[in-house]
C-alpha cells in the first residue's frame, strides 16, 4: 500500500461515475475513470433510515478500483488515527482478491455523507470501534466479486472453463497450460461483465492475510518525520494563528488592547470574534508571544460562578427522581423486597479532556468564491458542511483535505475547531493555520461527561444477587450529535455497559436521566458509556462479592452459566494472572469483566499501594474474545493502548471548574501516564470464528474497575469515585 | 534580528526574535515539520531534538541560545548509527499508533542509545519519562530500545 499517494480529492472522479450507476443490487461494476474495473458497494445500514432517506436510492459507500497498471485502489471511508484501520481494512480486500497487501493502495475518502456513511452510525464517521464490525462482510464480498469477475474475464479471453483458472498474487493462472495474466490487464474486460449474484467468500481455513500480524503500512513515515498530520500542512503563503477563547464557557470579549501584541515582530493581524481573539503571525512563536501581550477584558456571562460541585449536586438531586427506563427485567420491587441483604452505593466519574498529542488545529483559506480546509478529522462530511455554513458558501465550493490524525479518542468527531478556524480565516487574506495552545486545547475541549450513579442490589440467602437497580444522571452526547438516536429519554451509547451485563441477573432495572451541565460542552471520549458504566457495575459487583464474603472471581463465575464466552475470558484471565496466589502486604489483585463493543474482555490488575497512599499498577493481565481477528498485532496494540488510556484516567483524569473556568491547563495539571509508571501488560486472546467485535475502546473501560478492586484487595478501601484519591489510601500510623 | 543556526549540517539564517523557541523556527520558518508541538512547556517531549547530541526540548530552547551548536532533527536522525538502530527497532516492534509523539520518542531514545549502548530499565525510565505517548505505546517503546541495544551487543 502506498500512503504518500493519499489525497482527499483523488476519488472525485470515482464519485461521479458511481452516481450514474443505477440501483441493481448489492454490488455494482463499472468502468473506472482510469479505464479499469470499479466496484462500488452498498454497506448494509444498521437501521436502513439513511438509505430510505435518499431519493436516488443507491448509496454506495466505498470503492475498489483496479486500474490498468494493476494498482488496486481502496477509497477508505475510515480515517487513520493510530488504530491501524489503514492496515486492517485493506487486509479484508487483499484476502478475497488474492493479492499481496502491498498491492492495495489507500485513498482518504472525500467528504460525502451519501457515499461514505458508516454503516453502523449512518453518518460518515470513524468511531465507536466499529470499522471492522461494519466492513467485515461487505468488504470481503466486494473483494470476492472482483476476484470472480477477473477470473471470468481471463477464462473468456483464453476460452477455457473458469474453474480451471486460479487467482493468485494479483494475476489469474491457468494451470493446465501454465498461462498467466495480471489483474490490471483484465480490468477493462472485467468491467464489462455482469456482476455475479452470489459469490463464495473464502473459508477461514484458507485465509492467508486475515489473522496474520501484518505490518502497519503507515509506520515508516511515522518514524522518519515525513508523515503529514493536519498541523503540518503549509499551503503557500500560510500564516499561523493562535487564539484565546473566553475562559468561561458562554462568555464574551468586552475589550481588547492589542497595541503591545501588534508590536511583536512577526505579528500581522489581530482577529477579534465575539468570544475569542486570535493573533495571526508569520510563525507560531510570534503568534504565542503576541497572544501573551494581548490585554483582553472578558464579560464572563451567565456561568461566571459555576463550580464542579454545583454540577455534582445537580446530578445528585436529579437521581432522587425516576429517570427513563433503559432496561427492565423481572420485577425489581418484588425481588428487592424479598432480599435477605441489601447493598447500596453511589458512584461518580468526572469530566475528562481528550488531550490528543496533536493539539487542535485547522488550516483554512477563505476566498470570495470558495474555501479550502486542511484538517485531520473523524467526520469529514460534517466538517465540510460546517465550513460551508460558516463561510457562507455553497457546499460544493468547500474542499476539505483530510490528514493523518495525531490522536482522536472522540475529540475529532467534533467540528468546533473547524468552525472556529473558518471564523478566523474569514478575516484573513490568504491561508491561515489556526493552532490551539495546549492550554486552549485542554480548557476548551468538549469533555467526557460527568456522571453520578445510585446503585443497589438485593442478595439472597447465599449472597447471590437477585435484584440489581441502577440509576444514573449525566449528559447525553448522542442527543446533540445524532438527535434521531435519542429516543424516549435514552440513547444507546450512554447506557452501554449498564443494561447489557454478561451476568444472569433475574431482576434488573436501569434508569437514566439526561442532565446537561450548564455551558459545558460534552463529547465522545474513548469508550464513552462503558468508561463510566463498567467502572460502576464492576466496582459494585466486587462490593457484592465482598458483602457475600466470596471470592471476586468465583462470585462472578457463578453468574455466567448462560454466557460461556464471558465465562471463558474470566477463567482465562484468572488462570494467567495467578488469581488466588499470595501477595505481599498492601499489594492486591482486582478483576473486571465486561461485554461492550461486541467484545468480551476480562482484566486482572495487580496494584501496590504504598503507606503514603501512592498507587503503583504493576501488571495488567487481559483476556479477550473479540471473535474473528483480522490482525492480531493490532488487537494487542489496541489493548495495550486502551489500558494505558484508561489507567491515565483512573489515576489522574479530572477536569474541574472553579468560577466557571477549567482549572487544568497543561500536562502538569492534566497528567498523562508516563513510561516509568506503565504496568507490564499481558494479553491472552481467545481464538474463534465468531463475527469480529470492536477493539479500539474496550480495554479502556475494563481497567479502572480492575484497579480500584485491586486497591480494595490491598487496603480494604472501596473507591467509588474517579480519579483515585490517594489521600484516602494513606495508612494511618 | 538574524540568527544563524546549523540544522542537520546546513546553516540557516532566520530573521526572528532571539527568544523565539527553536521549535517554531524549525516548523514554521524552515518547514521541517517532523518535530512536533505538544505542550510548549517541556512537559511532553514531542518537540525533542538533539543539540550537539543532547536531547533537548525545542519548545523552550530560544533560538539565540544555540550559538554554533549543531542541531539534529528527526529528519536526519536516521543518518546516525544510534538513530538508524532505533528507527529499525521501532518498525520491527510496531511501536507507532497515531505516531504524533514518535519523532520525540525516537529522538530521546537515540540520544539514550548513543550515550548508553546498554541501558537498563531504570535508564530507559530516566531517559524516556519526559516523553508522553497518549496512545500508550510504552510497552513497545521499552522493547524496541532493548532490541536496538541488543544489536549494539551484537556489534550491529
Amino acid at each position: 500500500m502506498i500512503l504518500d499517494h493519499i489525497t482527499s480529492g483523488s476519488a472525485g472522479s470515482v464519485r461521479s461515475s458511481a452516481n450514474s450507476v443505477s440501483r441493481r443490487g448489492f454490488l455494482q461494476a463499472g468502468v473506472a475513470a482510469g479505464g479499469g474495473l470499479m466496484l462500488s458497494l452498498s454497506l448494509p445500514l444498521a437501521n436502513g433510515e439513511a438509505e430510505a432517506a435518499d431519493a436516488d436510492g443507491f448509496a454506495p459507500n466505498a470503492f475498489i478500483r483496479i486500474v490498468g497498471d494493476g494498482r488496486i485502489v481502496l477509497t477508505m471511508p475510515y480515517v487513520e488515527m493510530g488504530q491501524g484501520t489503514y492496515t486492517s481494512i485493506p487486509m479484508l480486500i487483499a484476502e478475497e482478491l488474492e493479492v499481496d497487501l502491498k498491492q492495495v493502495q489507500v485513498e482518504h475518502a472525500p467528504p460525502n455523507e451519501k457515499l461514505y456513511a458508516n454503516p453502523l452510525l449512518g453518518v460518515q464517521a470513524t468511531g465507536n470501534s466499529n470499522a471492522i464490525r461494519g466492513a467485515w462482510q461487505p468488504l470481503r464480498q466486494a473483494g470476492a466479486v472482483a476476484r470472480t469477475m477477473l477470473v471470468s474475464a481471463a477464462a473468456k479471453r483464453w476460452n477455457v472453463d473458469p474453474t480451471s483458472c486460479r487467482p493468485q498474487s494479483g494475476e489469474v493462472f491457468h494451470a493446465p497450460t501454465g498461462r498467466r495474466i495480471k489483474y490490471g490487464e483484465l480490468a477493462a474486460d472485467a468491467a464489462r461483465l455482469p456482476v455475479p449474484e452470489n459469490v463464495a467468500l473464502k473459508q477461514p481455513k484458507d485465509f492467508k492475510v486475515i489473522g496474520t500480524p501484518a505490518k502497519r503500512l503507515d509506520a515508516p513515515a511515522k518514524v522518519n518525520g515525513t508523515a503529514v498530520y493536519g498541523i503540518d500542512v503549509r499551503p503557500p503563503g500560510v500564516k499561523v494563528a493562535t487564539l484565546a477563547q473566553s475562559p468561561v464557557f458562554g462568555g464574551r470579549v468586552k475589550n481588547v488592547d492589542d497595541a503591545a501584541a501588534k508590536a511583536v515582530k512577526g505579528v500581522r493581524q489581530i482577529v477579534r470574534l465575539d468570544d475569542a481573539v486570535a493573533v495571526v503571525a508569520d510563525h507560531m512563536g510570534a503568534a504565542k508571544k503576541g497572544l501573551a501581550a494581548l490585554v483582553i477584558e472578558w464579560d464572563d456571562g451567565p456561568h461566571a460562578k459555576l463550580d464542579t460541585d454545583d454540577i455534582l449536586h445537580e446530578l445528585e438531586r436529579a437521581t432522587q427522581n425516576p429517570g427513563a427506563v433503559a432496561q427492565n427485567i423481572g420485577d425489581i420491587d418484588k425481588a428487592m423486597a424479598s432480599a435477605i441483604t441489601k447493598v447500596e452505593a453511589t458512584y461518580q466519574v468526572p469530566f475528562l479532556a481528550h488531550a490528543t498529542m496533536e493539539p487542535m488545529n485547522c488550516t483554512v483559506h477563505v476566498r470570495k468564491d470558495g474555501c479550502e480546509v486542511w484538517v485531520g478529522n473523524q467526520v469529514l462530511a460534517r466538517a465540510q458542511a460546517a465550513a460551508a455554513k460558516t463561510a457562507g458558501l455553497p457546499l460544493g465550493k468547500v474542499v476539505v483535505h483530510n490528514h493523518l490524525i495525531g490522536g482522536g479518542f472522540g475529540r475529532r468527531l467534533e467540528i468546533d475547531g473547524v468552525i472556529r478556524a473558518v471564523e478566523i480565516a474569514k478575516q484573513v487574506d490568504g491561508p491561515v493555520k489556526v493552532v490551539w495552545t495546549r492550554e486552549e486545547d485542554i480548557q476548551h475541549d468538549m469533555y467526557r461527561p460527568f456522571f453520578f450513579d445510585r446503585i443497589s442490589a438485593g442478595l439472597d440467602g447465599k449472597g447471590m444477587p437477585i435484584a440489581w437497580n441502577h440509576r444514573f444522571a449525566g449528559s447525553s452526547i448522542i442527543a446533540r450529535w445524532a438527535p434521531p438516536l435519542f429516543t424516549n429519554g435514552l440513547d444507546p451509547d450512554t447506557t452501554e455497559g449498564a443494561i447489557d451485563l454478561a451476568y444472569a441477573l433475574p431482576n434488573l432495572h436501569v434508569e437514566y436521566l439526561r442532565v446537561e451541565p450548564p455551558g459545558i460542552p460534552t463529547a465522545f471520549w474513548r469508550s464513552v458509556g462503558p468508561s463510566h458504566n463498567v467502572f460502576v457495575t464492576e466496582g459494585f459487583m466486587d462490593e457484592l462479592a465482598a458483602a457475600a464474603k466470596q471470592d471476586a472471581v468465583a462470585y462472578r463465575r457463578a453468574l455466567l452459566d448462560k454466557s460461556p464466552r464471558a465465562k471463558a475470558v474470566l477463567e482465562l484471565v484468572a488462570e494467567k494472572a495467578g488469581w488466588g496466589q499470595p501477595l505481599p502486604d498492601r499489594v492486591g489483585r482486582g478483576v473486571s469483566l465486561q461485554f461492550v463493543f461486541a467484545t468480551y474482555m476480562a482484566q486482572v490488575a495487580e496494584v501496590e499501594v504504598s503507606t503514603d497512599g501512592e498507587v503503583r499498577v504493576r501488571r495488567v493481565v487481559c483476556a479477550v474474545d473479540c471473535g474473528t481477528i483480522v490482525n492480531p498485532d493490532t488487537v494487542r496494540a489496541q489493548i495495550q493502548s486502551a489500558i494505558m488510556f484508561g489507567l491515565t484516567a483512573a489515576l489522574y483524569g479530572k477536569i474541574s471548574l472553579k468560577d466557571g473556568r477549567v482549572e487544568q491547563t497543561n500536562f502538569d495539571t492534566y497528567q498523562i501516564l508516563r513510561i516509568n509508571e506503565a504496568p507490564a501488560i499481558e494479553i491472552h486472546i481467545v481464538q474463534n470464528s465468531e463475527p469480529p467485535g470492536g477493539m479500539g475502546e474496550a480495554g479502556t473501560s475494563a481497567v479502572a474497575p480492575a484497579v480500584t478492586n485491586a486497591i480494595f484487595a490491598a487496603t480494604g478501601k472501596r473507591l467509588r469515585k474517579l480519579p483515585i484519591d490517594t489521600t484516602a489510601l494513606k495508612q494511618r500510623a | 534580528m538574524a540568527n544563524t543556526i546549523k540544522v542537520n549540517g546546513t546553516a540557516h539564517n532566520v530573521d526572528v526574535d532571539g527568544d523565539t523557541p527553536l521549535l517554531w523556527v524549525l516548523r514554521d520558518v524552515l518547514g521541517m515539520t517532523g518535530t512536533k508541538f505538544g505542550c510548549g512547556m517541556a512537559l511532553c517531549g514531542a518537540c525533542t531534538v538533539h543539540v550537539d547530541g543532547v536531547a533537548s526540548r525545542s519548545c523552550i530552547t530560544p533560538v539565540d541560545s544555540i550559538g554554533t551548536s549543531g542541531i539534529t532533527t528527526i529528519e536526519a536522525i536516521g543518518a546516525t548509527a544510534a538513530g538508524a538502530k532505533i528507527q529499525k527497532a521501532w518498525l520491527d516492534r510496531e511501536v507507532v499508533q497515531c505516531g504524533y509523539c514518535q519523532s520525540g520518542q525516537i529522538m530521546s531514545a537515540s540520544a539514550l542509545l548513543a550515550s548508553n549502548p546498554h541501558p537498563t530499565d531504570a535508564d530507559i525510565d530516566d531517559a524516556m519519562s519526559g516523553n508522553i505517548c497518549r496512545c500508550g505505546t510504552y510497552v513497545r517503546i521499552r522493547e524496541a530500545i532493548k532490541q536496538a541495544a541488543q544489536s549494539n551487543r551484537q556489534g550491529g
